[in-house]
């Protein structure tokens, strides 16, 4: 088996899959643009709350890599079916 | 805590814990393959683990009891420093998501059990290969040692061990009896043991967690309250530098805590060891998505070092904080399963890493260099006596010496592992580094990293080289390792020095199970 030939549409899609998955990797580097206390939610300090959130902020884009990966190889198998 | 045992807790916690054994000796014939003596039936499952038992698995495995007690420890005792698991647990995913896939490819077309493995037919290097099996072995040692120390503080708190005034069989047989009856499953079940207790435990875990971050709040006050007093405390303890958010200074200390340990944490041979017992690459992928649900569930426990400061919970070991706050605020049945489940988080990851090491022992080290002409049988044979080895090895260790000093250790382990980085993902994707370089690299950053270590005493961070700026030492260290690695490249091909021979092609890197050379597994590695 070899890599599908891929066309424009699959490099993109892995290519947006790719930087859905660098946002959950950068963003929570960046600890000057949530150390504070305010605004609270529920009685958490922003501090906690937002990086709670991130954790399912991350986990849906990586469902949504998921998906665009598949898709790609899902066609890619098609094809080579077709050829 | 309160002096005597109380019984209740006592009973219920002998029950889980006669439960997983039972369950931990019929997993040798849990999903038995049809040839249970190989290393890829003991040591991986069967290579056949699908997206449910995986998930329980893999977080069994990465959600260790020392995360249990040590993360609410830090919370507990005002270390700004304390909630960077949770940064580090996002990280993590969509990192394995990008280069998991491709290791589990490789390994499958040519039945590599261990990431040396990999290395030796990737570089045809055999002191590369070594080098990353005995740092995975050396890191790996002081982990299974702080498994035990998560067992011991559970039982010191239910009062069975007695204290400093016990006798050496008093205090040291009920770790050592639990430690007997986890090595003998390991042994005749291999990963299935774990495997298999890994839903009890992570169901134990969550039902204790949820309840606790629902009831304990609701008893007192809710979530501002435990904050204010939380803060309240640490600004009134007059000890600097401890607090819930922290200061500017320490933004980078934060940040690369959390992107070392992601980087780190799929370097170790038990997180490699998980991955590879999969049945497909998806498996792995639908995993890097469902995963986070346990690092929700691990911020939420962190947080329940500030609960156990509104409770009032006054010990001298922050390490002591969570047990002392199941005891004081639940019933003893409840206390008991609590007890239960973060023994049991301890028994999972305990038997996947002693495993681990084993495989690399057998395969990297023994078979390599000892007793090249070994087969199936003779290296599942060496894995199981090597397994005991191992534990027994890691028990010797916390009852002989000082538990600071396994704690420091595991610290170390950490800066030594990411090290092995660059020889096990850079191939992933390009044969560009030269093997004389990775090894030059990996030295480089193993000599740094321990070396500003004991400079520092053992705290995971210190100044950055021609900075002022605090940062992980292991990333530190991994950042020179890639330098030293692109540096020494460049000569030894200027140099023409040999390259070593590549056994694999581009197209491994792809493969996924049904594909030609992926299933059935290949005879021979």
């Amino acid at each position: 088996m070899t890599e599908p030939l891929r066309s424009r549409a699959d490099s993109l899609a892995r290519w947006i899959a790719g930087v859905l998955l660098l946002i959950p990797i950068v963003v929570p580097l960046l600890v000057g643009t949530y150390d504070r206390n305010e605004p609270e939610f529920a009685g958490f300090p922003f501090y906690y709350w937002y990086q709670l959130l991130w954790i399912f902020i991350g986990a849906v884009l990586t469902v949504i890599a998921y998906r665009l990966i598949n898709r790609t190889k899902r066609q890619g198998r098609r094809r080579d079916q077709q050829r | 805590m309160s002096g005597g045992i109380d019984w209740v807790a006592l009973g219920v916690f002998l029950f889980f814990f006669a439960l997983v054994t039972v369950l931990g000796f019929i997993a040798a014939r849990w999903r038995a393959g049809p040839n249970l003596h190989s290393l890829n039936e003991w040591g991986l499952g069967g290579r056949g683990f699908g997206t449910f038992i995986a998930w329980f698995l893999i977080g069994g495995d990465l959600y260790t009891a020392y995360t249990f007690i040590a993360v609410p420890a830090l919370l507990y005792a005002g270390n700004t420093m304390g909630f960077f698991a949770v940064p580090y647990t996002i990280l993590v995913y969509p990192m394995i998501f990008i280069f998991l896939p491709r290791l589990w490819s490789v390994s499958h077309r040519h039945g590599y059990v261990t990431t040396a493995d990999f290395v030796l037919g990737r570089y045809g290097s055999r002191s590369l290969s070594l080098a990353v099996a005995l740092t995975g072995i050396v890191a790996t040692m002081p982990y299974i040692a702080l498994q035990l120390i998560g067992i011991q503080v559970v039982l010191e708190t239910m009062g069975i061990g007695g204290g400093a005034d016990a006798s050496f069989l008093e205090r040291d047989l009920p770790l050592f009896v639990a430690f007997a009856v986890l090595a003998a499953y390991t042994y005749s079940s291999g990963l299935r043991a774990p495997a298999l207790i890994a839903f009890v435990k992570d169901t134990l875990i969550y039902v204790v967690i949820l309840v606790a971050v629902i009831y304990l709040p609701l008893k007192l006050g809710g979530w501002g309250a435990i904050f204010d007093v939380a803060q309240q405390t640490f600004d009134g303890s007059g000890t600097p530098g401890t607090g819930t958010v922290p200061p500017e200074s320490l933004h980078w200390a934060y940040a690369s805590l959390a992107l070392g340990s992601a980087l780190a944490l799929f370097m170790y041979p038990h997180s490699v060891t998980g991955a590879l017992s999969t049945r497909s690459r998806n498996v792995l992928r639908r995993n890097a998505a469902l995963l986070p649900a346990y690092s929700f569930l691990l911020g939420l426990l962190a947080l329940l070092g500030f609960v156990a400061i509104a409770a009032g919970i006054s010990v001298d070991n922050p390490q002591l904080a969570i047990p002392a706050l199941f005891e004081q605020e639940f019933p003893g049945w409840f206390a008991g399963t609590a007890f239960a489940a973060i023994a049991i988080g301890a028994l999972v990851p305990a038997a996947i890493m002693s495993i681990a090491a084993a495989n690399l022992w057998t395969r990297n080290v023994y078979k390599a260099f000892v007793k090249p002409d070994m087969t199936h049988a003779d290296e599942a044979r060496q894995a199981k006596l090597m397994s005991l080895l191992v534990k027994f090895g890691a028990l010797a260790f916390v009852l002989g010496l000082p538990t600071e000093f396994a704690i420091n250790l595991q610290l170390l382990g950490g800066a030594w592992i990411l090290q092995t980085f660059p020889s096990i993902v850079f191939p992933l994707y390009t044969r560009w580094f030269h093997r004389g370089g990775l090894f030059g690299g990996w030295l480089a950053g193993i000599v740094y990293g321990t070396w500003t270590a004991w400079q520092v005493n053992f705290s995971a961070v210190a100044e950055v080289p021609f900075t002022d700026t605090v940062g992980y030492i292991a990333l530190t260290a991994f950042v020179i390792n890639v330098a030293v690695a692109v540096l020494l490249t460049v000569a030894l091909r200027a140099a023409k020095v040999a390259e070593g021979e590549d056994k694999t092609v581009p197209e491994d890197y792809h493969a996924d199970a049904g594909d030609e050379g992926v299933k059935p597994l290949p005879a021979a590695a």
